[in-house]
């Protein structure tokens, strides 16, 4: 249990929710202290309450760093291997035609450290598919920063990478691994929140949002899901988390029968269903 | 039930190894280096080899070039696991048939990983 009183532990959770839609509750109290006891100490304060002190007195960098240190950013190399394999076997076969001589869009959502973008752009090297640009957002600024960068320590690298990948897709420098430059330049990399307005990246065709929508309420799942649709083309594709859905939460996109996590719009998936 | 070679001369890495691949769900079978690495397989082909580098008597790298032109050696799946970590030694790995690469410090979450790319899980 958290040793927070209820009183700040309340406004934490407030505050992380209205930054992040992260929901913080009771049954998460012991992620406080393991999470922002670090960011405690790396600021000068005697304990993660004196923290939160300083927060509710207003300090609006220390609401973000806490903000930051509370989300997940878990990932690694072709997580869960399925989404890639939708990818490379059922998306990308269906742009082919339809989107012969023009960049596929593909927008990785809260991209975290970028093993999820990179994983893309490896294979999109490796020759399945179009040409794409690949923009990849996430609201943690230091973890993005880290993306960008595309250095990787050994652990990292081992985990899901197959040796081939990391032979041939990676430069080795001293102890870390580093994407090679090619595959970096494909993927444009910006702060962003999906609680805000994120219009600006126009028509995309594909989006990966994985991981995400679990932390939030249901009021923002569903705000933040029309949202996406929006964005989404037509014959567009959404691919969510393994514990994750559309369903009871919009109208505008449908579950693909038989390709578990992805999504499209109504009229796509019907077609898809038929093919 | 798949079976699993360890070799290693380390007899702390083979116990630490052995936990992980049995609770994978494999036999195991450990050798101390390449050359008893080299007769266990020839008495029994294991359907997975996990292959420390340098070691007394026959060095991994020996080991498995040895393997792959026994009859039948080309059946197991090959994971070297070592501390030769730079890229010279992976490519070298590669090109004598291993078919992954672990390197050292591991845990069983790279292992797993490892073993799933090649299919053996």
């Amino acid at each position: 249990m958290s040793a927070l009183p209820p009183a700040k532990f309340d406004f934490l959770s407030q505050d992380v929710k209205k930054r992040t839609g992260l929901i913080l509750g009771p049954e998460k109290a012991y992620l406080v202290e393991s999470r922002l006891g670090p960011v405690a100490r790396r600021e000068g304060f005697a304990s993660v309450e004196a923290l939160v002190d300083a927060m509710m007195r207003g300090d609006r960098n220390l609401c973000v760093a806490a903000s930051e240190a509370l989300a997940t950013h878990e990932t690694f190399f072709f997580r869960d291997k399925t989404p890639f394999e939708l990818f490379e076997q059922a998306i990308l076969p269906a742009f082919k035609a339809s989107r012969a001589g023009r960049r596929l869009k593909i927008w990785c959502a809260a991209a975290s450290s970028g093993q999820e973008p990179y994983s893309l752009a490896m294979l999109l090297d490796e020759g399945v598919g179009p040409d794409a640009d690949i923009l990849a957002t996430d609201m943690s600024g230091p973890v993005l920063e880290k993306a960008k960068a595309g250095v990787y320590t050994q652990f990292e690298v081992q985990r899901g990478l197959p040796i081939q990948r990391l032979v041939k897709h990676f430069d080795q420098t001293g102890e870390t691994w580093r994407i090679k430059p090619h595959l970096r330049q494909k993927i444009r990399f910006e702060q962003g929140n999906l609680l805000e307005d994120f219009s600006r990246y126009g028509r995309q065709d594909v989006i990966f949002c994985r991981n995400v929508l679990i932390y939030f309420d249901i009021e923002t799942k569903a705000k933040v899901l029309d949202r996406l649709a929006a964005l989404l083309a037509d014959d567009g594709y959404l691919i969510l988390g393994a514990a994750e859905t559309v369903v009871g939460l919009t109208d505008s996109l449908r579950p693909v029968p038989g390709r578990r996590g992805l999504y499209a719009k109504p009229e796509t998936a019907a077609k898809a269903a038929a093919a | 039930m798949k079976t699993c070679l360890v070799v290693d001369d380390s007899r702390v890495i083979r116990k630490v190894a052995r936990k992980i691949v049995e609770d994978m769900g494999f036999a195991c079978e450990e050798a101390a280096d390449g050359q008893e690495a080299l007769n266990a397989c020839r008495r029994a082909m294991p359907d997975a080899v996990l292959l420390d580098w340098n070691m007394p008597v026959m060095n991994g790298l020996d080991f498995l070039i040895k393997l792959r032109e026994e009859p039948n050696g080309k059946k197991p799946v090959v994971v070297f696991c070592t501390t030769e970590n730079d890229m010279s030694h992976i490519t070298q790995a590669l090109r004598a048939g291993a078919d992954e690469y672990v390197m050292k410090p591991f845990d069983g979450d790279i292992i797993e990983s490892k073993f799933a790319e090649t299919g053996l899980v």
